[in-house]
């Protein structure tokens, strides 16, 4: 009987030593890195206990930058890609022929290479010496004037990675959303049928009460989500993002840890403490409001 | 004839019904157009050659001089090549070893019995709320302190568990009737021997979803890798396409990077279509993106 106790922990061992090492352990760490001041990296050593490097994240420009270009981006694709999805997938469930063909190619952008196929959209928008790029051409002929998108004006650059940021998300949302509405029960839809309810009726007392679990689920995943945007702005204005001023939160996190200003694991820990914070008020909020929204419903 | 009002507002709401349709296919195409826009925008390119691309002011939207040189560059001038095959050794050897610990910490916690197994598992999910974020620098630390930048064991160690897969595995495991598992005790078949010979076999569906959605996440990764590697025998294909964005083919040459790019992109794409159902079930019953 005792060696079969034991054989339960050791299926678990592997599990359990990396979630410890890589994941639990970490956790801890990162606290302590995050009050230890003026620590050395090469040395390892650290000359006091506080507050400093919150204090120097906070006063730092680029995390300022950083700060509010994450927001912006939040809030302009957390509710567009949402509210985009629930008009796409209410399309689809409303069509019969061709539906198969318009999810698969839907969902197409979940499995491409982020890095990759920002390159694209770089290529797409970017304004060269020999070529405008066909969106300025495309602006051009509506008789706008060319603006480099990938180098030019701040909203510029900020529109291109919205837009990237929400062809990149909307395939996970519309997936969600069709099989929600999929599974929402026909009978309610005939029962309105037969009272000759108005079809716009239907969709606020019916169908959107019956899928409003998966689209707070999907509000709170964006939010999530889009707080930890990075690697789309990466594909689309490089590495440098400092320079670029398209930083985000994470990306300050990567570059005080390593990369050209490097080097700087508090500051790295006091950043992603606060990006923590923020992502958890966030959704304590999303998760009350949907609480109360659910109340009034009943 | 003289239409009845009957008839009349049937054709209407014909029409209406007509009417609508048309505006959603419309829409529907349009976002189709704007997805498929850049995959066929980059194979454009990519067979576009050098010269005939920068010559064009106003981009064509088809090329009668489809050139396959941009392809031989790729993996000629850039080391498009090593970039590739460190990212399979990568994800396998990853999707591999994950496998493998998920598959025996679902079974421990499906059918074993042991003390403190609930608190355990318990914990196990609380550690589903950490983000990555916010370890990923302790592990940073512990990775170069153990010299294995540079290294696929670096780069491997800190993806080979998750907490998501071990609870989704877990669940299915469980619906495996016990009565199958106290048979073959009975028989006196030991664990390691029934987890084998008949639960992976009936679970092979999650298994193989789990497996599959490993092999995207691990080809898209972007992060560890660009912290963790810095000499360029050791990129994987994310960091790969960033270093020839910035210092390949010597100029811009946009027409062999979109090739580079269609080479990255074309294993997933190709793995997407062949598992479509199973991916698309499989990231909606607890994927996300990132």
């Amino acid at each position: 009987m005792k060696v079969n106790k034991l054989k339960g922990w050791l299926y678990l061992l592997p599990a359990i030593l990396f979630l410890g090492v890589f994941l639990v352990y970490p956790l801890i760490d990162v606290v302590i890195y995050s009050f230890e001041e003026n620590y050395n990296f090469a040395s390892q050593t650290y000359t006091g206990v506080g507050f400093y490097n919150f204090s120097y994240v906070l006063h730092d420009p680029y995390f300022l930058q950083a700060l509010k270009n994450t927001f912006i981006l939040v809030i302009i694709t957390v509710p567009l890609s949402t509210g985009l999805a629930l008009i796409i997938s209410l399309g689809l469930s409303s069509i019969k022929k061709l539906q198969d063909l318009f999810q698969t190619v839907y969902f197409l952008p979940y499995v491409t290479n982020t890095l990759a196929v920002g390159l694209v959209f770089m290529i797409l928008f970017k304004k060269t010496a020999y070529s405008d790029g066909l969106i300025n051409l495309l602006i051009n002929f509506f008789g706008g004037e060319s603006v480099d998108f990938i180098e030019g004006p701040y909203w510029a650059k900020m529109f291109v990675l919205c837009f990237y940021t929400i062809w990149i998300v909307l395939p996970f949302k519309i997936l969600i959303l069709t099989s929600a509405l999929a599974s929402v029960n026909k009978d309610y839809y005939k029962a309105a049928k037969i009272d000759a309810t108005p079809k716009w009726r239907v969709f606020t007392k019916i169908t959107l009460p019956m899928i409003s679990p998966m689209i707070f689920y999907l509000v709170i995943t964006g939010f999530i989500g889009a707080f930890k945007a990075y690697s789309d702005s990466v594909a689309l204005f490089g590495t440098n993002l400092n320079v670029a001023g398209m930083n985000t939160i994470v990306g300050y996190v990567y570059d005080m840890l390593y990369g050209n200003s490097g080097g700087y694991p508090s500051y790295a820990s006091a950043a992603a403490l606060i990006l923590f914070v923020i992502v958890l008020t966030i959704t304590c909020i999303n998760l009350m409001v949907s609480k109360k929204s659910k109340i009034s419903v009943n | 004839m003289e239409k009845t009002n009957f008839e009349k507002i049937e054709a209407a709401e014909k029409r209406k019904a007509l009417i609508g349709k048309v505006v959603t296919y419309f829409f529907l195409s349009l976002w189709g157009l704007i997805v498929l826009f850049p995959f066929y925008w980059m194979i454009l390119t990519s067979i576009k050659s050098y010269g005939s691309y920068n010559a064009e002011y106003v981009p064509k939207f088809f090329t009668l001089t489809p050139t396959l040189q941009n392809y031989s560059d790729a993996f000629t001038e850039v080391s498009l090549g090593r970039y590739f095959f460190n990212t399979i050794i990568f994800t396998v050897l990853t999707t591999a070893a994950m496998v493998v610990i998920i598959t025996l910490a679902a079974f421990a916690f499906a059918r074993l019995k042991f003390k403190g197994k609930n608190l355990v598992f318990t914990l196990f999910l609380s550690l589903m709320m950490i983000p990555n974020e916010l370890v990923i620098i302790t592990n940073f630390v512990t990775i170069t302190n153990m010299d294995l930048r540079n290294s696929f064991m670096g780069l491997i160690l800190p993806s080979i568990t998750s907490v998501f897969y071990i609870y989704l595995l877990k669940e299915n495991f469980e619906q495996i009737p016990e009565e199958l598992y106290k048979a073959a005790k009975v028989d006196g078949t030991s664990d390691f021997k029934y987890l084998i010979r008949v639960m992976i076999p009936i679970c092979q569906p999650t298994i193989v979803t789990i497996t599959i959605l490993k092999v995207i996440e691990c080809w898209n990764s972007y992060v560890w890798p660009r912290l963790i590697t810095d000499d360029e025998t050791y990129y994987l294909v994310s960091n790969g396409i960033q270093e020839i964005r910035e210092n390949g083919f010597g100029r811009e040459n946009i027409p062999a990077m979109m090739a580079a790019v269609v080479v990255i992109s074309l294993p997933l794409i190709i793995l997407f279509l062949v598992f479509r159902k199973k991916i698309m079930a499989g990231v909606s019953r607890g994927g996300t993106k990132g």
